[in-house]
């Protein structure tokens, strides 16, 4: 089978849906030289009409794309960095989201907003490592954070295609993931569906993003003492509860990894939504980033702050031993 | 070049005027609840303005924005509702007097967050465009506002993608309690310029004036021109918002006042009509309110239960908020 690449399967997603709908079109920063890689070949298969190339204008953009999205077009924006969607709070919340409700349903706002690289990038520091997708699922506006090639198609195809605005993290550590793919396969993922990766039967742990693949490896090195299921949510708003409930409600244990810092990130309201539907048979517990974590720039600080694989092992253990 | 039509334009001016002082009744009689910012002093502006754009093309306001709803052609007597938080409102209650949208007539929605629309509006003519439409756009926005980041970053993309949007400042010499010479440096033309658009002065008091000079400026326009500013001197009669009404701040002096209501734009336009002219528009005005007025006051409330409807265009409904 083939192997797509995490990167190229968002390039994918990209030109598919720009050769099926006449109104999908890019703008962001760099785009058409495709400085982060995830816009090539578009501008030569789509020109300069529907591959934009904005100002350092992310306010003005980013509202330009609502008012566009009200016009009948379907944008996507690129952000550079993930640390911008901080700038750009205002637009997409004040704006685009709170839309539909003002108007009393008199409009829609389908605007992607897609963030290659969001997370640590190793060595850009505090300003280029955010990961601020629990922000926007406390908002409410669509939320996605795809783990594999197969999803970061499927996902953006679907994103691009809702009627609501939606943000789709690719996370830095999932862009160099490849897969064996059938790419006659690649299809649509629906938004609010979550996935078990590997199913088990002791504990379920909930992985974002590129954190999947930490959880995964974890579980194999545990095979044989524990067995973990892996629960990928791949949407974080609107989360796909049902799907995670029916796991956990088998398993009976709860470890959530996700790379927030840790007051009112989506771990959580994922712990708090469990317990309210599950008896467990130990308490629940998460690996997270510290409080109000800000990503130091040396490579040892860096990883310190994010949750790793030896904190997950310790996380799964003890919720073992509890109960 | 639309013609003039004097009777007409001064039907607007009469109406909104009218509208404004009916709605401050209502909110002294506590059926408007959370107050208005009365547009009043200010309307031969949005009259002016309006009457030079054609029904397709696009406004965005302010959240003293009722003088824009109604004179891009709303009704009335569903704008009325809406400030009375009635279904029967333009955003089914959902919005309320700083939200007043009304999309079938090209009112993308009054917006409370100062200088936030201009880059919607702009998006949204640079799409319409783009499938073909001649359409034009006007941004309604207050002195306040040329103080904004974000709408100076509008003015660059508008005047570099060469979007026919007129920027439209009204200028009533203060920002809430703050006057503009406290907080504008250089000056707002200027800064117009600044990006290579034209800008013009004229006297917001006179709507007449204000519909030559934008009829002007959107025959420019329309025939390819990029975008323009006006800034429209003018002067509030009335409070910042209808709290004033109740906690007087201090910081305009009586005379200031007396002089800058001595240049009524209803009295102005006005006067380029005969006795019977002005008598029928009156008239005619005056039942139009009162059927608002009543309408408003029989229309139903909301059904709590639906409260975040329309919160989604694609239909999902939020989990509640109770245990
Ligand atoms: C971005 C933003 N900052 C502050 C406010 C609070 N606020 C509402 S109206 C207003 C004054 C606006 O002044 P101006 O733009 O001159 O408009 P005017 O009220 O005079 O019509 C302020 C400060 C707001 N709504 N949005
Ligand atoms: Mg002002």
């Amino acid at each position: 089978m083939p192997r797509l690449s995490y990167r190229k399967a968002l390039t994918r997603a990209l030109a598919d849906e720009m050769a099926r709908d006449e109104s999908v079109f890019l703008l962001g920063e760099d785009i058409r030289v495709a400085a982060s890689n995830v816009t090539a070949g578009l501008l030569k298969k789509f020109g300069p009409e529907r591959v934009l190339d904005t100002p350092l204008s992310e306010q003005a953009f980013t509202s330009f794309a609502t008012g566009a999205a009200l016009a009948g077009l379907r944008p996507v924006v690129e952000f550079q960095i993930p640390s911008l969607l901080f700038l750009v709070f205002e637009q997409i919340v004040n704006h685009a989201h709170k839309f539909p409700l003002m108007t009393g349903g008199q409009c829609a706002v389908p605007v992607t907003y897609l963030v290659p690289g969001s997370g640590s990038r190793t060595g850009w520091a505090g300003q280029h490592s955010d990961h601020p997708y629990s922000l926007f699922a406390h908002v409410g506006v669509t939320t996605l954070v795809p783990a594999t090639p197969a999803d970061a198609y499927g996902l953006l195809v679907s994103a691009i295609r809702h009627v609501d605005p939606v943000v789709l993290f690719a996370p830095a550590g999932a862009m160099d993931v490849r897969a064996d793919v059938d790419f006659a396969a690649l299809a649509p993922v629906p938004i609010g569906k979550g996935r078990v990766h590997r199913p088990g039967a002791d504990v379920t742990v909930v992985a974002v993003g590129h954190l999947v693949h930490d959880a995964l490896a974890v579980a194999d090195e545990l095979a044989g003492q524990v067995s973990v299921e892996v629960f990928d949510p791949r949407t974080l708003y609107p989360f796909d509860w049902d799907g995670l409930t029916e796991s956990v409600a088998r398993t009976g244990r709860l470890v959530v990894v996700d790379d927030s810092n840790r007051s009112c990130g989506i771990a959580g309201e994922i712990i708090a939504t469990v317990v309210e539907r599950v008896r467990l048979l130990a308490p629940p517990r998460r690996v997270t980033r510290p409080d109000g974590a800000v990503l130091p720039f040396a490579p040892a600080l860096d990883r310190a702050v994010q949750p790793g694989r030896e904190q997950l092992t310790a996380a799964i253990q003890l919720t073992m031993k509890d109960g | 070049m639309t013609r003039s039509d004097p009777v007409r334009l001064y039907r607007t001016v009469r109406l909104i005027r009218r509208f404004e002082e009916r709605a401050i009744e209502l909110v002294r009689s506590g059926a408007i609840v959370g107050g208005i910012h009365p547009y009043l002093g200010q309307e031969g502006i949005a009259a002016g303005v309006c009457a030079a754009l054609r029904a397709d093309d696009l406004v965005t306001g302010t959240h003293r924005g009722h003088g824009h709803v109604l004179a891009k052609g709303a009704d009335p007597a569903r704008m009325l509702a809406e400030l009375l938080g009635r279904v029967t409102g333009l955003n089914r209650g959902r919005g309320g007097s700083m939200h007043a949208a009304d999309l079938g007539v090209g009112v993308l929605g009054a917006n409370a967050i100062v200088g936030a629309a201009g880059a919607i509006l702009t998006g949204a003519v640079w799409a319409r465009r783009r499938r073909g439409d001649d359409v034009v756009g006007a941004t309604f926005f207050g002195d306040g506002a040329v103080n904004e980041g974000m709408l100076l970053e509008a003015f660059n993309l508008a005047a570099l993608w060469r979007v026919p949007v007129l920027f439209v400042c009204e200028n009533n010499g203060y920002a809430t309690t703050m006057p503009v010479d406290g907080a504008v440096a250089g000056t707002i033309g200027g800064r117009a310029e600044a990006f290579g658009m034209p800008a013009a002065v004229v006297d917001g008091q006179d709507p007449e004036t204000v519909r030559e000079v934008t009829a002007a400026a959107v025959d420019r326009m329309r025939a390819g021109g990029g975008p323009e500013l006006i800034e429209a001197r003018t002067y509030r009669f009335d409070a910042h918002h209808t709290f004033e009404h109740a906690v007087r701040l201090d910081y305009r002096a009586p005379e200031e006042v007396a002089r800058g209501r001595s240049r009524d734009p209803v009295e102005i336009q006005g006067g380029r009509l005969g006795d019977a002219d002005r008598a029928a528009v009156d008239a005619e005005v005056e039942s139009v309110l009162a059927a608002a007025v009543e309408f408003a006051l029989a229309s139903p409330e909301p059904d709590p239960a639906g409260a975040l409807e329309h919160l989604y265009a694609s239909g999902l409904v939020a989990r509640t908020g109770g245990g």
